[in-house]
């Protein structure tokens, strides 16, 4: 086997670990210096997962929870393809979003905010992109919501999403942003990013074509992950 | 102005946040929703192997347990085989083995664990071969990108030397923040240090 490396990852374009102004970094960020390693067998291969895996539902964040009816807010489509730094999609891989609902608020056991509770909604949701890397969640657009960061500080409204990949090495956590928010320059966390083109590609567009009429408005969010080397390059070794 | 190479540039990463259980292991979060959580299942009782139990903390900068962490582990199987269409021998893994497991923090304690079977060596580069290890991805609130790290045992402390990963760490003390400590028969011990003395070894990969 001649297993072809996965890009070096642009670091210059990721948060660094240390982001002052979110400073929940402050104590959990390394100050080591990362080690750089050769990619091997270990960090090329990567968890497969199939139909198998998820439920028919469990991408329709409208559907996936309700019991009396449907969640309360505006009803979005959020769609896009996972590519990698080739242009190639990545078909197959797991796609999964969490997200508060339309008050702001999570159903998890640890957020505290006021914003109400909506008996059917969830916020979770998980698919599988197509041959073509495409996928497709149907939700209801989040709220912005207060956090303890600095006084006044409030999350723009935005959508968590968990990429695999085909290698060990592409796994990804990111979130969308929305067109528009007026939160998203503020953000503590958005202002991670150093860099302010890749804050504008975490930001989905208002997509017309691709909403309901009468129905439901859409927004587009494509993913990036690493791309890889189309031959073999071998390293030579270190004093060789 | 010279031609513009066309590569697409990948998504930024932003953290998984306190909140990360809802997506990823929603019965944490305090609710059911999916007819089954994903990596709840390394190894199946019925796959050949040693069968072994690795417990931890993670730990912050002031010492403080991270009680809303998410590990993701990736292994191959006792032969040292990965259940992944790049490796040759993969269709000799058992069906029960698969190798990729998700693990949360307590909301309490902060004490993680995981069952599996202990790996076997893999290949490193033509010829050379790697010590026995556990892939490790770890995110969480405060943390901007995911961490990776790899878990070793001190049992192969004679294949340590040649390890691509362990034998390339420049300050040696540092190389044994990848190993675990035995603490029984099968079980192990792994703190996660993410910052001051002791601070684990992270690896760009
Ligand atoms: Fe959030």
């Amino acid at each position: 086997m001649k297993p072809a490396a996965y890009f070096q990852r642009n670091r210059d374009i990721h948060p660094p670990a240390l982001a002052r102004g979110y400073k929940s970094s402050i104590p959990r960020s390394p100050r080591q210096a990362l080690l750089s390693i050769d990619q091997t067998i270990s960090e090329i291969t990567g968890p497969a997962f199939g139909h198998g895996d998820i439920g028919p539902l469990d991408h329709d964040l409208i559907r996936n929870f309700a019991t009396t009816g449907d969640p309360v807010g505006s009803r979005i489509i959020v769609h896009g393809h996972v590519r990698d730094e080739n242009g190639r999609p990545v078909p197959g891989t797991l796609v999964e979003v969490w997200q508060a609902n339309a008050s702001g608020r999570y159903r998890h056991r640890k957020d505290t905010y006021f914003g109400a509770l909506d008996p059917n909604f969830g916020g979770c949701g998980r698919t599988i992109t197509d041959e073509n890397g495409y996928y497709v969640f149907r939700t209801v657009k989040p709220g912005p919501y207060p956090w303890r960061n600095h006084v006044n500080s409030w999350r723009p409204a935005h959508i968590h999403l968990s990429v695999f990949g085909r290698a060990f090495c592409q796994r990804l956590i990111t979130q969308m942003y929305f067109e528009g928010d007026p939160l998203i320059p503020l953000c503590p966390i958005v202002r991670t990013i150093p860099d302010p083109a890749a804050i504008d590609r975490l930001i989905a567009p208002l997509d017309l074509n691709a909403s309901i009429p009468l129905d439901s408005l859409a927004y587009r969010f494509d993913i990036v992950l690493r791309g890889r080397r189309s031959t073999l390059f071998e390293n030579r070794l270190e004093g060789n | 102005m010279p031609q513009r190479l066309d590569y697409l540039i990948e998504t930024a990463s932003q953290t998984a946040g306190p909140y990360v259980h809802i997506g990823l292991a929603p019965g944490a979060a305090g609710f059911s929703i999916f007819g089954q959580e994903l990596g709840q299942t390394i190894a199946a009782p019925e796959v050949p192997g040693e069968r072994i139990r690795v417990e931890g903390l993670v730990l912050d900068g002031t010492g403080a347990p991270v009680r809303d962490a998410l590990l993701e582990v990736w292994q191959a199987d006792a032969a040292g085989i990965y259940p992944h269409p790049e490796d040759p021998r993969h269709a000799e893994v058992h069906p029960g083995f698969r190798g990729w497991g998700r693990i949360i923090t307590d909301f309490d304690t902060g004490l993680w664990s995981f069952e599996t079977v202990r790996p076997g060596p893999v290949p490193g580069r033509p010829g050379a071969v790697q010590a026995p290890h556990i892939s490790v991805w770890l995110v969480a609130r405060g943390i901007n990108i995911g961490l990776n790290t790899r878990i070793y045992f001190p049992e192969d402390a004679a294949l340590h030397a040649a390890d691509p990963v362990l034998s390339m760490i420049e300050q040696r003390h540092r190389a044994a923040t990848l190993v675990a400590a035995r603490t029984g028969p099968g079980a192990y011990r792994f703190d996660i240090r993410l910052q001051g003395d002791g601070e684990t070894v992270f690896l760009d990969i």
